[in-house]
């Protein structure tokens, strides 16, 4: 089970989050300022007017093109292979692992590069490669903390050590690599990328993810703030794009969009500072790129969401704007959540691609506020899905609580008789065997000696 | 101008005088205030706990109850909020769907009520206080009722309305989820309850029993001395 992350049941990772007071506070500040850049970026940004046209707009090109994915799919691979490319589908996380590590064994290639890739640590690629007898080097700072960190798992989408801070980072160095310098941000960052120079100078192959691949020219384009994406895509002689089936656009119109929505959702820029894209096929005369590109296209449980009520989550663009404002992430932080799709998003597309029952207490995880929805730049109903979710479980899997199911058919029954209803004393007396798991932590009113209703019909007769 | 009331299960059972209060706020407005005895829950806690056959029953005598009404109105931005959703607990019942678009049609939370139908912002209400306003996620996202109860704040004599930091943040009830996960919904309330000490209000006020319930609770139990108000009883301040 790949998404998964190693630890506990959810409710104790959920009490080991609540107790480590140093993430939680790293985690609201970072949460704050994201969010906070992306308000200004976007309803405040003069300049982008209107952001709901843009929203609007962004979630018809996803709507669109997850409603035609194969069309749009055979026609990215058609361009790809047209120009020299070689192109993977691979409908599990094992194919495409098994097809990267083919490639690499082929070339005989020890040291690999990698950017940044949610899809790639979905399917588990560096540790597969590592079994293999494989370097490899993240190049995104955060993801080159985390695998200095002992291979820890993202906690964020964007931001993969969002839970992390300077002074954490620099005994990570100190301890890791022999840092000696102190803990500025422009120290550690100039230390990582004398580094990574080094590996990237000598990497026998560049493995990248893709945020949008353009079907009308079968190209795969990157965005990153430290340009680390073109590190692996520039020198080495091979590069493996990985990307998940559903991340592409039909036309350069479409990207032009999309691009604009993640880079002011992800981290509330108006453009992210590199954009690369990249199409197979080195022309005579240029200096740098690939001679050998593999693009491997990941089902990996995607497709059992088409044609269903799920088939919305497709639409995602993985900006993580709906982590950046989710009160429950807020508190418990994203290795609570036990999968590498962490919030909102994670509680809904984590029981889609994993293993259902490893994940079956997400979609309970959220209080519904609906902050998700809001903010998702491509209207994703998250908060629905959410409520989609827990039905299919309660009601398709019958998993719930006796006694929850018992109460809940009390309730029917009742609320189809307004006479019994009445006399039942509503839903809060029948929610009574709820009441001690509120009243661990707060006070629970007494109910009043009469009732609204009892109090009305005294005063006015019995209703009309 | 006629004026169905339906209380809300928290309202009848737990804070009937709420309840009073809007009854005597709308009539002081003019309006006649009924009470369809039919009326049960609006079924939010079956449905959003995936329980969709438990809600729907609840949702059937609701949409019969008030199909003579010419208004509708609830003291709770959740509640209403789930009669606006009911359309789509009917797929495939075009004639139910139609039912639940009429009752949706016609059916607002109070201070929506005030303001968007007998557009009053100045209800004359006195209430001395130092307040801070909680402003409950389904009733500002779901329903889209933001401004209404600012705006009546606004006007109340002695009233000082005072800002808090995260205002748009969940406190933290989100229904059964209070119970299923509750020590998030506390840390979640904790973080609410801390803004409101930090902005030195007085008094809290909601448009949603849920959540001020919960606050309350927590807000008790943690032995804090702000006190918690449903907005109509602000308003029905003289």
């Amino acid at each position: 089970m790949p998404m998964k992350i190693e630890g506990g049941p959810f409710k104790a990772r959920v009490e080991e989050a609540l107790h480590n007071d140093f993430m939680r506070g790293a985690v609201r500040r970072a949460q704050d300022g994201l969010r906070g850049r992306k308000l200004a970026a976007t309803n405040e940004d003069r300049d982008f007017e209107d952001w709901e046209a843009w929203r609007q707009a962004g979630e018809a090109v996803r709507r669109h093109t997850i409603e035609n994915l194969d069309y749009y799919l055979e026609q990215l691979s058609e361009n790809v292979e047209a120009r020299g490319g070689h192109v993977f589908f691979a409908a599990t996380a094992e194919e495409a692992t098994a097809y990267i590590r083919q490639v690499v064994k082929a070339k005989d290639a020890k040291r690999i590069i990698k950017s940044k890739s949610m899809v790639t640590e979905e399917i588990s690629l560096n540790a597969a490669l590592e079994a293999d007898g494989c370097e490899v080097v993240e190049t995104d700072l955060g993801e080159y903390i985390l695998q200095l960190d002992d291979h820890e798992p993202p906690s964020h989408l964007v931001a993969p050590a969002v839970h992390k801070n300077q002074a954490q980072i620099r005994e990570l160095y100190a301890k890791k690599i022999g840092y000696t310098a102190t803990e500025k941000p422009e120290e550690i960052t100039a230390h990582t990328r004398k580094v990574l120079r080094e590996t990237f100078l000598h990497a026998d192959i560049g493995i990248t993810g893709c945020n949008f691949a353009v079907a009308e020219t079968g190209t795969v384009t990157l965005l990153t703030n430290e340009g680390n994406a073109d590190l692996a895509t520039s020198l080495p002689k091979t590069q493996i794009s990985v990307m998940g089936m559903e991340r592409l656009v039909p036309t350069w119109e479409d990207l032009d969009i999309l691009v604009s929505l993640l880079s002011r959702s992800a981290v509330g820029q108006r453009l992210a500072t590199y954009v690369t894209a990249l199409t197979p096929g080195r022309e005579e005369g240029s200096v740098d790129g690939p001679e050998d590109f593999h693009l491997v296209i990941v089902d990996a449980g995607r497709s059992k969401a088409l044609g269903t009520e799920f088939q919305d989550v497709l639409h995602c663009i993985r900006c993580g704007a709906c982590i950046n404002v989710c009160p429950v992430y807020r508190h418990i932080g994203g290795h609570a959540y036990g999968s590498i799709y962490q919030g909102p998003i994670g509680a809904v597309l984590s029981p889609i691609l994993g293993d259902s029952d490893a994940f079956k207490t997400l979609p309970f995880a959220s209080s519904l506020c609906g902050a998700c929805t809001e903010a998702c730049p491509v209207g994703i109903p998250l908060h629905e899905q959410l409520v989609a979710h827990r039905r299919a479980i309660v009601e398709d899997h019958g998993e719930a609580p006796w006694f929850e199911k018992l109460a809940m058919r009390g309730f029917g029954a009742a609320a189809a008789k307004p006479e019994r209803f009445a006399r039942a004393g509503g839903t809060v007396r029948l929610a009574k065997p709820l009441a001690r798991a509120w009243t661990a932590e707060r006070e629970f009113p007494a109910p009043a000696r009469t009732t609204f209703r009892k109090w009305f019909e005294e005063r006015k007769g019995a209703g009309r | 101008m006629k004026v169905s009331l339906f209380i809300t299960c928290l309202c009848d059972v737990i804070y009937p005088d709420v309840g009073k209060d809007v009854v005597e706020v709308l009539e002081r407005l003019g309006c006649e205030v009924d009470f369809p005895a039919g009326q049960t829950c609006c079924g939010q806690p079956a449905y959003n706990s995936g329980y969709r056959r438990e809600a729907v029953k609840a949702a059937k005598p609701m949409i019969e109850a008030f199909a003579d009404s010419d208004y509708v109105v609830a003291p709770s931005g959740s509640c209403a909020a789930v009669i606006h959703e009911y359309e789509k607990w009917f797929p495939g019942e075009p004639v139910w769907q139609a039912k639940a678009r009429q009752l949706a049609a016609k059916t607002y939370e109070f201070t929506q009520f005030l303001v968007d139908v007998l557009k009053v912002t100045d209800i004359g209400a006195r209430y001395k206080a130092r307040a801070a306003y909680h402003t409950s996620c389904h009733m500002t996202r779901l329903l889209g009722v933001k401004e209404a109860p600012l705006k009546l704040l606004e006007h109340v004599e002695g009233l000082e309305l005072v800002p808090i930091s995260n205002a748009y943040d969940c406190c933290g009830f989100g229904g059964t989820f209070a119970v299923k996960m509750a020590a998030i919904s506390t840390a979640m309330a904790d973080e609410k309850i801390s803004h409101v000490e930090a902005a030195k209000a007085d008094v809290l006020i909601g448009s949603d029993g849920g959540c001020l319930m919960h606050l309350k609770g927590r807000i008790d139990r943690l032995g804090q001395p702000v006190e918690v108000k449903h907005i109509a009883q602000v308003l029905n301040g003289r």
